[in-house]
């Protein structure tokens, strides 16, 4: 691994939804800190807070690792919930399983992973039923 | 278009970032839909919605927004407008529902380059 890396680790807490995308916010400023474009900067803290928000309404929390280095940053999210049944439909823009409250709140609409795909160049999704989701998903800076 | 125009064609009330009404918008978004928010919005715009909640102000942070303005009379709570503080943002309140809001911006002349006419 480059030596030149940061590593950052956190726990989302899906207890509370206020909170949901301060992992997401602390790593935006760490990249600004860094010096990385504000085009970088966005797509990362956009697809972190979407894939946050998903783990606070639909999985009961999880873990996120990131990795920056001077070429690209990557995300790495795990949660422990109920895993995605469909990912070809989950990734069309619209889909959704959300319920209404959490639409109430301004999601689930169906964009999380549709926009967590737009702003990142590479994503891979790993799932199983009743064990939980991983997101990978990696910023390059171009 | 200046903050501090905004604030005089909707009549609006600034809740926080008086000291930030010479900042320019260059466009603006109606929305109460913070994914859509995420997915379109472009540089220097204003966020018009009728959502109250702190993901509003988290979403606007993640975009780069800089001025939010909550319609149809709404307020925002104490936690929403300090986190707004922390994020140097803007925060206005209009009895304008959103559409009119939206509209009376438009033909004041905030209209974004990419228009769909």
């Amino acid at each position: 691994m480059a030596e030149n890396s940061v590593k950052l680790h956190y726990n989302v807490d899906a207890s509370d939804f206020t909170v949901a995308g301060q992992a997401s916010g602390a790593v935006k400023k760490v990249l600004k800190q860094l010096g990385f474009s504000a085009d970088v900067i966005r797509r990362v803290a956009v697809a972190m807070y979407e894939c946050e928000i998903n783990m606070v309404i639909h999985a009961d929390g999880g873990e996120i690792d990131v990795e920056i280095t001077p070429e690209k940053i990557r995300m790495i999210h795990k949660d422990r919930g109920p895993g995605i049944k469909d990912i070809e439909k989950a990734m069309q823009e619209g889909y959704s399983t959300a319920d209404e409250k959490v639409r109430e709140l301004g999601f689930g609409a169906g964009m999380g992973l549709p926009n967590m795909k737009r702003y990142t160049d590479e994503m891979n999704i790993s799932t199983e039923l009743e064990k939980g989701t991983v997101v990978d998903m990696t910023v390059l800076v171009k | 278009m200046k903050l501090s125009e905004v604030k005089n064609i909707l009549n609006a009330q600034v809740v926080v970032g008086e000291e930030f009404l010479e900042r320019e918008v260059h466009s603006a978004c109606g929305s109460d839909l913070m994914s859509d928010v995420l997915a379109f919005v472009k540089d220097q715009a204003l966020l018009l919605t009728g959502l109250v909640n702190g993901q509003v102000i988290r979403t606007a942070e993640m975009m780069d927004i800089k001025a939010v303005v909550f319609v149809r009379g709404k307020k925002p709570t104490d936690e929403v407008t300090a986190l707004a503080n922390e994020y140097s943002m803007v925060v206005m309140t209009t009895d304008a529902p959103l559409y009119a809001a939206c509209g009376k911006l438009y033909c004041e002349g905030l209209v974004p380059k990419e228009r769909l006419d």
